[in-house]
This record gives structure tokens, sequence and C-alpha cells, in this order.
């Protein structure tokens, strides 16, 4: 394997300073960075590990919502009071993420940072991936992408971010806080991953020396629910994602929000059918031909249409599902 | 059995190598270490077809000293005495770095050996080889071939054409009939325990240990690619974790581990990755499986036809013998089968469970299922009616058969015949009900054990049969301590070793009707002596509760071994097959074959084309059972393989590439305990079956996995009216078939 140091940052402004060097890599909960470094994604010379970064392990009350730091457990973000009950989509979504031993482990930071599931990306011995290697192309393309893109992508890459929790904060439209030695910035998780007709070699718009501190969630979502859609009940990727927030007046939907996963290689909000949501009545026709008006732009690959069908059918499920809870 | 009283045999008795597992202690191939062994990590070809022209192994050697990279011209040759090793044991007669020719992704091509994993994982990424490429062959799109009997002798072992009767007028001229075709991906068995060996030389000989299924198989065949006499190659596995079929014959990695060590002079440790269990072991082959049926009015079978066409390598015809189904299944007059390869760039499929009738029953078990409701039979009924009272094939009675009580049974506790209406709803939910006949032909292989009685009223048996888990080394003891009266407490066992009387392998549910029966005629042997020591007629002599009785006469085994003057009695048995024969299915005339039912509930949502498993019963016949814990577990653990099956797995070969995508658990759903209702439904109709062996028990490892898709495909249809043709059933599938999409 290949040799690596290993420091232990004292302060965020350690942590930064130190990821900043070449080769680094920040460690929290490992749960991937281990996966990458086996398979060769990545060889870091130098990890750094955050553990000790004690104020990152907190969820507080800010005005208007929670700021969830980013060294909080999965598990522990699923099982706060205010979340289970101010937030079920994140709750839900926390919940079939991953296993309990992963939740346990993994950190709320580190969760939309996974990289892609695409199988080539994930091969040993990489073919063609622009994700792997810039400009060598994407054999998912015309390979097996049944579990692939249906919206944005590009023959360039057709690979669909994987994290559950990253799909309900786009519906709850957080903001991710993130930290180096320039200063502090503030990304909406709905534009913290890159799609590929952007840059198909990238994953986020994270920079090098970039540590995320937290995330930030605002208006509460009693009205909310993540549906997962999955061959086997646990420990699986979706095919496909829902997220719902609903904001109603009796049975009259007076907003919504609605991010599809696993299905573009971002949380893919479906603008248009919110947009078209707003007044309609929970249970009539409308909201089905809401949802179709989000489904306007997707586009199938060789192998996946039924996931257009798939993904609208769980938005719609979705919905109820949300003006149940 | 005369001495129900003392029974071992029947007892909820826990596994003996339980505690060892739990606690960690239990050392399996790739947990032992030898004195200056070297780890050894291969360099896979990248690419399906062509040539290796050369290998820069040169940043490799400079990582660090130590480091060996072991190509081609490194390695020795094989002795001619590998000719004689047929194909199987030996997996495949291609042994890849013999020369430089590619057949497939994955193939070894250069051995990389250092004194760590770690180094010897990194050593093995700086090696380059240089390929010239061919045109690849991909398998799945080949015009199926006959197969050829000089690539290997798995072709030889079932009938590649057969016909009874007069299936294709039967067929033409019947009321009710279908055709259809079913397809099933290639797929891997993935162990717990991957493939893993330890091999080193001492003086000219050689010791292994090795993750297997059959201690024999891979003595000899070692012995034979060295030139060896089989003494001189000393083969250990305590434990293997798994095998299911992949650890069945010698495959390529257990020859170059041996190799290497030869070449380099010390002992060398060679484990799989999971990624490696995708390319240098076998799995099961994709399938496509051309079905028609006919009946008459009433149901019965007027015809049956199963052409079946499975994948294969350019090195050796694995031919997978999904037609047994339609030879073995249902009673009908005109049969007919046919099998057939397509060869391709591939590595080389294998018996994997269930070989032969898993995929034959998912095609004739559907089949059978459409043609009940094309007739307006239910299709419990319809399976009644066809019955087959004798085997199709030869017209000869079965060794034992309670088939038709599983039926009843299965449909008493299921409430098969007072269920819902398919397609009833259960909130977002449709329910469907379906079965399955579950059925596998019954190997039983020439097995030999040797057991000692003690003075001090102890025994051993002794017999080199591997355990994958699945319990033989604690029914063995139950055989024994029942056979000679003694509490199962006093009895001991060793095995998975060479030097011990040899066993038939563990595979082909074989292991507990073949070494089991050689344990059971020890101990009667061992009867007989103290008997004729006593000069008591051995008929009026009974073993029981660490005595020997006749009549009112009663020894304890102490006494009695000190009257003959006598520290123990030892003595070795073999479980001989009519005629010679290493293996058969049955003794002549009397076929065998286990049998079962399975039942199940499913839940199809038909918008999100989820399926799930809401309960199942399963009823089986295999003879008489001797241990329900261990039995109870390979019944629940064919189930949940069956719905992996069924529902989620494959593993699927990238079209231009050749290559095995998604080479891991995360990118393969298997099913998880959140899949499976915690309280499956098992029984038995059990029967001492005299035919099958003196132990009057068949086998049920595969048994259990037979039969499972189809019910699922079944249970699938009556929910929702959708018949799905291809495995696995997931949810664009459904949703195709609901013409949703």
């Amino acid at each position: 394997m290949h040799n690596f140091v290993y420091e232990r940052a004292n302060s965020a402004d350690n942590a930064m300073d130190l990821g900043h060097r070449d080769g680094a890599a920040i460690l929290a909960g490992g749960t991937e960075l281990l996966n990458w470094m086996r398979i060769g994604i990545e060889s870091p010379d130098l990890l750094v590990d955050i553990r000790d970064l004690g104020h990152l392990d907190r969820i507080e009350e800010i005005e208007g919502g929670l700021r969830i730091g980013a060294l909080c457990r999965l598990n522990d973000v699923a099982c706060h009071p205010a979340i289970k009950r101010d937030f079920p989509v994140l709750s839900s979504a926390i919940l079939q993420s991953a296993s309990a031993q992963l939740r346990n482990l993994a950190t709320i930071g580190g969760n939309p940072l996974q990289r892609v599931r695409c199988p080539y990306f994930r091969e040993e011995t990489v073919n063609a991936c622009n994700k792997r290697h810039a400009g060598s192309g994407c054999a998912a393309y015309e390979g097996h992408n049944e579990r692939m893109a249906i919206f944005g992508w590009t023959p360039e890459c057709v690979a669909v971010q994987p994290s559950d929790p990253a799909v309900a904060f786009a519906a709850l439209d957080a903001v991710v806080i993130v930290q180096s030695t320039d200063g502090t910035r503030r990304i909406p998780m709905r534009e913290f991953h890159v799609l590929p007709d952007e840059d198909p070699s990238a994953h986020s718009v994270l920079g090098r020396g970039e540590l995320i501190t937290g995330i930030e969630i605002s208006t509460p979502a009693p009205h909310s629910a993540y549906l997962k859609v999955r061959e086997r009940q646990s420990y699986e990727y979706a095919l496909v994602s829902a997220a719902v927030t609903l904001d109603l007046d009796g049975e009259t939907i007076r907003n919504a929000r609605i991010a599809l996963g696993s299905v573009a290689m971002r949380p893919w909000r479906l603008l248009a059918t919110e947009d078209l949501l707003v007044g309609k009545r929970l249970g009539s026709k409308d909201i089905a031909e809401a949802v179709d008006a989000g489904f306007a732009e997707a586009r199938a690959l060789s192998g996946n249409a039924y996931k257009i069908t798939l993904a609208r059918n769980a938005a719609l499920r979705a919905i109820e599902l949300a003006s149940e809870n | 059995m005369s001495h129900q009283e003392s029974s071992v045999i029947s007892e909820k008795v826990t596994r003996v190598d339980g505690p060892s597992k739990v606690r960690g202690e239990a050392r399996y191939a790739g947990d032992q270490k030898v004195d200056g062994q070297m780890h050894a990590v291969p360099v896979l070809a990248t690419i399906p077809a062509g040539e290796l022209e050369s290998i820069d192994a040169k940043q490799a050697l400079a990582l660090a000293d130590g480091i060996v990279v072991l190509t081609a011209r490194d390695m020795p040759r094989l002795h001619p005495d590998l000719d004689n090793i047929t194909v199987p044991p030996l997996a495949t007669r291609h042994i890849p770095m013999q020369d430089n020719l590619i057949l497939y992704e994955g193939q070894v091509v250069a051995l990389v050996l250092a004194p760590s994993l770690a180094l010897a994982t990194e050593a093995a990424k700086l090696v380059k080889p240089i390929y010239r490429t061919h045109s690849y062959i991909n398998p799945e799109h080949q015009v199926p071939q006959s197969a050829d009997p000089a690539r290997g002798n798995y072709s030889g072992s079932g009938p590649l054409d057969w016909t009874k009767g007069t299936p294709d007028a039967a067929y033409a001229s019947a009321p009710h009939k279908v055709k259809s075709i079913y397809t099933q991906p290639s797929r891997h068995a993935n162990a717990m325990e991957p493939s893993a060996i330890v091999a080193h030389w001492h003086d000219g000989q050689l010791t292994v240990w090795d993750s297997m299924q059959h201690i024999s198989s891979v003595q000899i065949t070692l012995a034979a690619v060295f030139g060896l006499s089989i003494e001189d190659v000393r083969v250990i596995a305590p434990h293997t974790g798994g095998g299911f079929g992949v650890k069945a014959f010698v495959w390529p990695h257990e020859i170059l581990a041996a190799m290497a060590s030869k070449v380099c002079g010390k002992a060398v440790k060679f484990v799989l990755t999971r990624q490696h269990m995708y390319n240098m072991v076998g799995y099961q082959p994709q399938m496509t499986q051309h079905m028609a049926l006919a009946c008459d009015e009433k149901g019965q079978l007027a015809a049956i036809r199963q052409d079946v066409e499975n994948v294969t390598s350019l090195t050796d015809d694995y031919v997978e013998f999904g037609s047994a189904a339609a030879r073995s299944f249902y009673a009908c007059d005109n049969i007919s089968i046919s099998q057939r390869v397509k060869r391709g760039n591939i590595n080389l499929p294998t018996f994997m469970r269930a070989p032969w009738d898993g995929p034959g029953s998912w095609a004739l078990g559907s089949a059978l299922d459409e043609l009940a409701h094309e007739a307006g039979i239910d299709p419990l009924d319809m399976r009644i009616r066809n019955h087959a009272d004798t085997e199709p094939q030869t017209g000869e009675p079965w060794s034992s058969k309670m088939l038709l009580e599983c039926y009843e049974e299965g449909a008493r506790r299921f409430g098969w015949r007072t269920r819902p209406e398919g397609g009833t709803r259960d909130g977002y939910w449709l329910r469907g009900f379906g079965m399955a006949d579950c059925s596998q032909g019954q190997a039983r292989f020439q097995s030999s054990a040797g057991l000692t009685l003690t003075a001090e009223g102890t025994a051993h048996v002794a017999s080199s049969f591997c355990d994958m888990g699945t319990g033989p080394a604690t029914i063995f003891r139950q055989v024994a301590a029942e056979a000679l009266g003694l509490p199962l407490s006093a009895v001991t066992s060793d095995h998975g070793q060479t030097g011990l009387p040899a066993a038939g392998p563990t595979y082909g549910q074989s292991t507990t009707i073949s070494t089991g029966n050689a344990v059971l005629m020890a101990a009667r042997e061992i009867k007989a002596k103290l008997a004729a020591h006593l000069q008591w007629p051995v008929a009026e002599t009974v073993m029981e509760d660490g005595c020997i009785r006749r009549n009112n006469e009663r020894l304890s085994i102490k006494d009695a071994m000190k009257l003959m003057g006598m520290q123990e009695i030892a003595s070795e048995s073999t479980f001989a097959l009519p005629g010679g024969a290493y293996v058969d299915m049955g003794a002549p005339g009397r076929p065998a074959r286990s049998f079962g039912a399975l039942f199940v509930e499913v839940l199809v949502d038909p918008d999100l084309g989820l399926v799930r498993l809401r309960r199942a019963t399963g009823v089986y016949s295999a003879g008489r059972i001797l241990n329900p814990l261990t039995a109870r577990s390979q019944i629940t653990g064919g189930i949940i393989w069956g719905w992996g099956m069924a529902t989620m797995e494959g593993s699927h070969l990238d079209p231009e590439r050749g290559r095995w995508i998604s080479r891991d658990l995360a990118g393969v759903p298997i099913p998880v305990n959140a899949d499976i209702p915690a309280d499956l439904d098992i029984s038995f109709v059990e029967e001492f079956d005299h035919e099958a062996g003196p132990l009057g028990a068949r086998g049920i490892g595969e048994l259990a996995a037979t039969g499972v898709a189809a019910a699922v495909g079944n249970a699938i249809f009556d929910a929702t009216g959708a018949r799905l043709h291809d495995l696995p059933i997931t949810p664009d599938k459904i949703l195709g078939a609901l013409r949703l999409v």
C-alpha cells in the first residue's frame, strides 16, 4: 500500500492548514476514505484527522433553525429530538442510509462528499471514467447504465450522486458552511454538487483546503417525507429516492419542495413541479400533472428508461407520505 | 432403529464448531502462518483476449528488497501426470502462466511475492504488462453449440440430448400449451471466506492449508501437477468458510501458489480478494431456457420440452444441466431436452448452489404455472395430477418419495386452499401467492470413515471430510454416538486433512449420505467385533447407555473391554457404491432424489416495482432428518439464497470490455436480514429411506435453493397478472411487465 503520514488537527485553522498541503486528505468518519484508498481512487500522502475539533460535533439552535456540526455522527443527527420533530425528511433519509454500524461512524459533513457508486468508477483497474482520470471518457454511457442518471447527464458522465441526506438537505434548502484559510463560504446544498456539463471530473464545489464545518437548516418541515426505492430493504443505495416537504393550508398546498435522489449528479429539485403545486389540493389530479411537468427535461440512457417512471411515481408517493406526516 | 430411547440422532444438537467460531479461535486457511512465508498477489489481465507481449517489473522490484515477480517463464511446467486427472476435479485444463495466451479478463499473468501483504499488493500495482489484443468474443452473443467431450468432462455428466415419446406431435395436438423463454444472469457465490491457500514445501513434500470442499481432489491434483506420489502431498482444511460449489474443484490459484512456493523456496500464502473471486474461481453461468409444455383438459402433461443454453469459457465446456428438471420432475410420456453451450472470452463457470435443478426448477416451475393458468387449473392440483410416481426418465421406482404428503402438509400450513385472491390490496401493496416444486438429484460418493471405541467408553471419528459450516462434524458424532450407545459428549472427531480415511466431497448435498453412512457402518463393525468377542449373536446385541446388552446380560463398555483384554477397538468402513462406482445418483434401479414444496406470499408495489417476501412455508421430503437444527438452517439458507436469485442477484459483463462489473458486495445486492420474514415455516415429512443408504437420510443442502425463484415468480404473477421470464425480478422489469414503462 501507499505509505502516508497521519496527523491529528488540534484546531480548525490547523486542519485547514494541513488540509491545504499537497496530497492531503481530511479524515472524519473514514468510512468512504478507506474505500477510496483500498480501490486506488485516492492515494493520500497525508491524512488529517479532524476528530478532535470538538465544537463540530454538536447540533445547535440558530435563529430560525438548526446548525448541525460537520462531525455529528449520522445516527446522532437522525435521532435528535428536534430533527425528528421538525425535519422528519432528514431523519428518515439518514436512517435509510448505509447500515447501523456505518451510521454510528460516518459524519454528516462527510456524507455528501461520498463519491459516485458507478461500478466503472469503483473499479480497481479503470478503463474509461472521467471522474477517475479526466479525459478518459465514460464507459457507463454505453455500458451498463441501468442505475445511472436521467437528468443533467452528458456523454462525459452519467453517474448519480448517492448520498441520501444530501437529497433531504436539498429539499430543505440547507446551506453547507465551508471554511478555508480564505474565510467562510455558504453554499446551498442544491448547488454543492457539480453537474457534468460544468465539469465531468468533479464531484463537488469544495476546493483544496476547504473544510465543511456544518450544515444549516432553517424552516421546520413537519409535513415532510423521504422515500427510498431499492431492491432490498436495507444497506443499499437508492434506485431513486424522493424528498418532499409540504407547507399545507388544510388540504391545500401552500408551498412544496421536492428533491430527487440517484437521478442526477446532484439532488434534483423538481422546480417546475414545485411552482405548479402551489394552491393545489392534496389528492387531486393536479398533483400528478404537476409532477409530470417536472419530468419534461428527463432523458433516459440506453438502459434506464424505467427510472423516469419510477422517479415520477416515487415523487407522487412521497408527496402523499409527506402530507400524512 | 430399535433403540429410540438413547437416540441422539434427531436431536437439536448445536454445532461442535460453533464455540470456536464465535470466539474467533477457528483457524481458516488464510489464518495460517509459516515462518518466512511470502504473500502472493496476482497481476491480472485487463483485456479479455490477446497475448502477453512482455512484462515490465522494474518498478515493482525497486519498491523494496525481497520482492519477487514471477512470470510464465519462471513457473515449472505442468507434469504429464496432470493429463490423467480429469476435469473435474481439476476445475479447468487451462492453467495460467504456462504460456502467453490470454483467454479471459482477470487471467493471472504474473504473481508478485513479498514478505508482507501490503508490500505485495503495492508491488503488484506497479507491474506493467504489455498486451497485444485479439478481438473479444462475448459469450452471451454467441450461437449455441454442441458441447465437445474433449473440452473437459463436465459435458459427460448428463445427456446433452434426450427424447422420450413424441413430444412435438403431442405438443401440437394438445388443447393447452405454453411456450416461453426463461433467462437468468451469471451469479457469483461470494462465500464469506474467499478462497485461500498456504503452500509449503519441505524435503520434496508439499503441505497446503486450503479452503476447499474436498481434501482428496486437492491432494491428487497437486500431486499430479508436480509428478509427486500422493503421499507426498499433505492437505489441511479444518474449516471452510462456505463454498457453495466454488471451492469444490481445484482452481488455478491453488496450483500457482504451490508452484510459487516451489520456485521461491518459501511458504506462499495466497488469499483471494473479493474482486479475485469473480475471475479466478467459477460462478453459475448465464442461461437461456426454451420451454414448451402442453397438457390435456384435465391438466395431465402431454409434452415437456426444455432446451437449455449456458455460457462457458473458451477453455472448457461447462454444461449447466438445467434440463435435469424436465427429466425428473413430472410424469409425462413425451419429454425432450437439449443442452448447448455458448463459448467466449470469459472465465469458466462451475457448479454453484443449486446446480442443475436450481436453474432447471426456475424455468420448469414457472412454465408449469403458466400452463396451469392457461388450462384453468390450480397450480397445486396441476402438480398433484402430474406427480411422478416413478422416475420419468427410466420408469424405475424412487428410493423413497413423500412429495404428495409435502403438498398436503404445505397447503395446510400455508392455507393454500383458502388464500385470498391474487392482487388483493394491502395498502400500497398487492398480495400474491405462489408455489413450486423443490427437487434435487441425490449424488452419493464413495466415502470412508474410521471409528475407534476406547475402554473408557469414548469414541473417535476420523475421516477427511470438509465442514463448510453446514454441520457434518456435528452430525457424524451424533451418528457414532447413537450407533455405539454413547452420549454425544463421549464422541470426538478429526476431519479436514489427509492421512485420515478418505471421505467424499462436501458438495451436491452428498456429505451426510456418503460419509455419514460410512461412520454408521464403522460403528456397526465395532459392535460386531464386540459381539463376536463376547460370543453373542450380533442381531441380539444392543449398545445403549454406555453398555452392551444381550437380553438381560449387560456389561459396561469398560467391563466388556477389560474382559476382552482390549484398550480400544478400531474399525474403518467404506460406503462403497454398487459396481465400484465413485459416484452415483442412487442405488441401481432405485434413483434417489430429494423433494419438497415451497409456498410463498409476496407483496408487490405496482407503482414502484418493488417485491417483498411476506411469508414462506416449505415442506420437504429428504428421508430421515439427523439434526433438525442444522437441517432447518440449511433450508432457510437455501430459501434466502433463492430469494436473492429471484429478486436481486446478477453478475454482468461489460459488453465491450468483457469484464465483470461491480466485483464486490457494494455493487451487487444480496438479501439482508430486513428482506427475510422472521418466521420462515420449515418442516419435513420424514421417512426412513432404506434404499438411499443405511442411515435412511438423503441430502437437503441443494434442495433448499431449488424452486424458490419459480415460487416467487408465480406469486408475482398472482399479484399482478404479469409473467416475468427474466431473473432477477427487479423494479425495472416489474414496471416493464405492467406496461408502465
